[in-house]
């Protein structure tokens, strides 16, 4: 689960400053970037994120010749042998808890990065609106071209019995 | 533009709104570009037939990068040295949200000036839904 090989382009990050609403000429116009302390354009502080993209494995990415859980003739693309409550399961299961990251350096188009995931903890909670909660966390060390450590981020999941009661 | 340590005082805020509205059409944006496409965040009928939601959701990967902005605002490009927050509610279509900086802390460390900020963006209601922390370099 991690990307071998995560190359950094200024065209990715574009879309991706985009996809956040920022406008910051910095994630955009190399003339502009130069002018500025970091000399160049770089990367928003949730990029990293964007690596998934590069994760030959990442599951929540339909891919050619593998059934997608999301709807096409039917609401998922995945039959359930037994009924099952439509609820926690497949969909209201897996969701991000917190994400942290500690930036070592910020990483600029041309750099290549590898990423590497490492399980952390593991803890449950007895949730009001959802169930049980089970946290999950792992740590992903993000290494530069020259092996050096750019970015450490540490995520956790949660899995939830039942979706987020909303009231 | 950064920030400097004469200027600031423990308890100083900045805000900015960081959506407004927020469209369904945004999550397909982000799902593309962060390649996260679990259809929770934008395929209507899976979140609200199989997953169980009232409607699909946004990623919490996206409130996070909307409440980036704010922050790279407020201390300057390639200034952050950690950005950390905990999702404490979701973000549905429709949602306007802001987001808040609050300074707890200025500190110095091997010659080299920092804040540490508090971080907490909340939707139409006032309710939160990301509560986090960054710290930045500054000047002196």
């Amino acid at each position: 689960m991690a990307a071998t090989k995560f190359p950094i382009e200024a065209g990715h990050i574009l879309l991706f400053a985009r996809a956040v609403g920022d406008t910051n000429k910095i994630y955009s116009d190399e003339d502009y970037a130069k002018t500025t302390e970091v000399k160049s354009i770089i990367a928003p502080p949730t990029f990293t994120m964007a690596s998934a993209q590069f994760d030959p494995d990442y599951p929540l990415r339909p891919k050619e010749g593998q059934v997608w859980f999301g709807s096409g003739k039917e609401p998922t693309g995945i039959q359930k042998s037994s009924g099952g409550s439509g609820g926690g399961g497949s969909g209201g299961g897996g969701l991000h808890a917190e994400q942290h990251f500690e930036y070592h350096r910020h990483i600029k188009p041309g750099d290549v990065l590898t990423a590497m995931t490492k399980p952390g903890k593991t803890w449950e909670k007895e949730g009001k609106r959802s169930g049980k909660l089970m946290f999950s966390e792992t740590v992903t060390e993000y290494r530069d071209q020259k092996g050096e450590l750019v970015i450490t981020a540490r995520s956790v999941g949660v899995r939830t019995e039942r979706p987020v009661d909303q009231k | 533009m950064a920030l400097s340590a004469k200027k600031l005082k423990i308890g100083d805020t900045y805000q900015e709104e960081i959506v407004n509205n927020l469209a369904r059409t945004r999550l397909v944006q982000y799902a593309g570009a962060s390649g996260d496409y679990n259809p929770v965040h934008t395929d209507e009928i899976f979140a609200t037939k199989v997953a169980g939601y009232p409607s699909v959701f946004a990623h919490g990967m996206l409130t996070m990068g909307m409440t980036g902005r704010m922050l790279t605002n407020y201390v300057g490009d390639g200034r952050l040295t950690k950005y950390g927050v905990r999702f404490t509610r979701q973000v549905w279509p429709g949602d306007s949200l802001t987001a808040k900086a609050t300074v707890e802390a200025i500190r110095q460390e091997g010659g080299q000036s920092f804040v540490d900020l508090n971080v907490s963006t909340v939707n139409q209601d006032g309710a939160e839904v990301v509560s986090g922390y960054a710290s930045a370099r500054i000047d002196p």
